[in-house]
């Protein structure tokens, strides 16, 4: 019997496509800024929005987004306005998320049961109201970090310049929270909340085994992404195994799988160039001398002399003066100009 | 270059009045002043704590200041919004983050300011990022990643980033901390080629080496203050044959870099 042969399965693989695409796209930024595991503190924040669901009746799917938006958005600000550190505004949230949910649960008449399937995800009882939910959330998560990509790439590389740069720097770390915080919880039906943060960084962190450029990377997460999503869908029909922690040990192989492949990969390229480009013999650099050679091109200096530094303005060599003229520390002896060359003092 | 230029109309390309900044509530700059002309280039000297870098974080508006004014090209830095015409190199150990990233894709950072929302890298972009790349030697490295390079070739490819934004004021903090004396130079003649297009040029730092000859005006920070401001040669004719006056206590700013301060300065460091 054919997987695609269920509707709940047609549904579930689509919702794996939607997250193993979105969770990566924007869990590349998190693991650039270094706040990796945003996605695990934001899911456990989700979790009193599912149970706020759950008491007033309301879909636990959309309550969870919003207390996510609203968490990720003071986690971020915290940071910003510097009254906590990134990891500790995170461990705040991480541990008020959940108790507040366990507690709401509780309150409305659920157990802890109740919040088994959003903390592991039940991708097969994935409904159709639900899923045009994720797609349209999937949907923004795509086109915000692939479209505003530069700049999202700029705010999480180096955030001062990006200021410098006019990015408003704020709105965009801001923006990228509150996206971590939208994936978080269109996750929470496929790998659920505990594990969402997994299908953030662990493609991300297959990726940048193998590649040297952030586009590359971005491109190379969302595509393993995707295949471990997809496979472990599949693998979990077969196996008849949860498919939430199915996904997340297939991205972990890819992990596994590329970090070998990486270090072969780099070795290789060493081989091609064994040497770096500016390796040259430091002795000969500076034989155009000191304050003449400022502002001469530096293919100008292979004049080789006796003693090859020219000892001057700012040459970083200690001036002393010596009577009627300078001498020059130069490694524990001075050197003082005579005619061409130097005479130790 | 343009020194010796006054009485301009045009408005200064930087200009600090009367500025104090605090961090952590201790003040770090104390009501100083200091305007940089267009095509002009000055130097911040100072040893560790001085205030140097603090003064052109907040006359960039990375920080706050808590009195006074600070203004880019006549504009006050709260309402300046013309950033392409900063470059700006910040003082960073590294240019890497938790992503791989090419030199390339670093460089190309710097064409944000002139690029307009959702369109992709136009052609001047490119060429804007090679040539930035080619100043400053790592062309040939374009397509590496950041991590791989050695740390005076990442402070290369941040100073590559401020060039690729084409800037009518650059503002560099410390952009030769281990960067080997043969890339000094070839900065010195990137700085130069600028300056002489009448891109002002504020350089923070607490060694000169090759590029103390472009230098215009050399502003010295002790304590938040500044303790001299003046051309290079006002200071060697002022001070070549006065050691025991010098403005810059060897044991504060570090004997060994006798020659901080340009031309004709020699500071008896060790006696």
């Amino acid at each position: 019997m054919s997987l695609l042969a269920y509707d709940f399965m047609q549904r579930a693989l689509v919702a794996a496509v939607l997250t193993g695409l979105a969770a990566p796209a924007i869990g590349t930024y998190l693991v650039q800024k270094r706040l990796a595991l945003l996605g695990d503190g934001i899911g456990h924040i989700a979790l009193t929005g599912v149970a706020l669901g759950l008491l007033t009746g309301r879909a636990p799917l959309l309550t969870a987004v919003l207390v996510a938006v609203a968490g990720a958005t003071l986690i971020e600000l915290l940071r910003l306005r510097g009254r906590a550190s990134g990891d500790v505004a995170l461990a705040l949230f991480f541990y008020g998320g959940i108790a507040a949910g366990v507690l709401l649960t509780g309150l409305a008449g659920g157990s802890a049961a109740t919040l088994t399937s959003y903390l592991f995800g039940a991708l097969t009882t994935v409904s159709n109201a639900d899923l045009v939910l994720v797609a349209v959330l999937a949907g923004l998560v795509l086109a915000v970090s692939l479209g505003l990509a530069p700049q999202l790439f700029a705010v999480c590389q180096d955030e001062e310049h990006a200021r410098v740069a006019g990015l408003r720097v704020g709105a965009y770390s801001v923006l990228i929270s509150v996206l971590a915080a939208v994936t978080v919880t269109l996750a929470m039906r496929t790998v659920g909340l505990l594990l969402v943060s997994a299908l953030m960084v662990v493609p991300v962190a297959a990726a940048q085994q193998l590649t040297r450029a952030f586009r590359a990377t971005l491109a190379l997460a969302m595509s393993l992404g995707v295949v471990a999503a997809v496979s472990g869908v599949w693998a979990s029909f077969y196996a008849d195994t949860a498919p939430g922690p199915t996904i997340v040990l297939l991205a972990l192989a890819g992990f596994v799988l590329a970090s070998p492949a990486g270090g072969w990969l780099r070795r290789s390229r060493r081989v091609h160039t064994p040497f770096e480009e500016d390796d040259a013999p430091t002795g000969v650099v500076g034989a155009a001398g000191g304050v003449a050679g400022a502002g001469i091109a530096v293919g100008a200096h292979d004049r080789a002399e006796h003693h090859p530094h020219r000892h001057g303005e700012g040459c970083g060599h200690l001036a002393v003066e010596h009577g009627d003229h300078v001498d020059y520390v130069h490694d524990g002896h001075r050197h003082v100009p005579h005619d061409d060359h130097y005479d130790e003092h | 270059m343009l020194s010796g230029m006054s009485d301009q109309p045009a408005p200064a390309a930087l200009r600090a009045h009367d500025l104090t900044v605090a961090l952590g509530g201790r003040p770090v700059v104390r009501r100083v002043d200091l305007d940089v002309r267009p095509g002009e280039f000055v130097t911040v000297l100072g040893g560790n704590g001085s205030g140097k870098s603090t003064l052109v974080r907040a006359a960039t508006g990375l920080v706050p200041h808590l009195s006074g004014g600070a203004w880019l090209f006549g504009v006050p830095v709260a309402a300046f919004r013309d950033w392409h015409r900063l470059g700006y190199v910040p003082q960073r150990p590294s240019a890497a983050s938790g992503v791989p990233a090419t030199v390339r894709e670093v460089v190309a950072a710097g064409r944000l300011s002139r690029r307009r929302l959702l369109r992709p890298l136009a052609r001047g972009d490119r060429a804007a990022v090679d040539h930035a790349l080619s100043a400053v030697d790592l062309a040939d490295r374009a397509g590496d990643s950041v991590a791989e390079l050695s740390g005076g070739q990442q402070q290369r490819a941040l100073i590559a980033r401020a060039l690729a934004t084409e800037p009518d004021l650059l503002v560099l903090d410390e952009p030769t901390a281990g960067v080997d004396l043969a890339h000094q130079r070839l900065l010195a003649e990137v700085l130069a080629a600028h300056s002489a297009r009448g891109v002002a040029i504020v350089l923070v730092a607490h060694e000169l080496g090759p590029l103390a000859r472009l230098v215009d005006r050399v502003v010295v920070m002790r304590d938040g203050r500044v303790i001299f401001d003046g051309t290079p040669d006002a200071e060697a004719a002022a001070f070549s044959h006065s050691h025991d006056h010098h403005p810059v206590d060897p044991h504060v700013t570090g004997g060994a870099r006798a020659d901080v301060l340009g031309p004709g300065w020699q500071v008896g460091g060790a006696r």
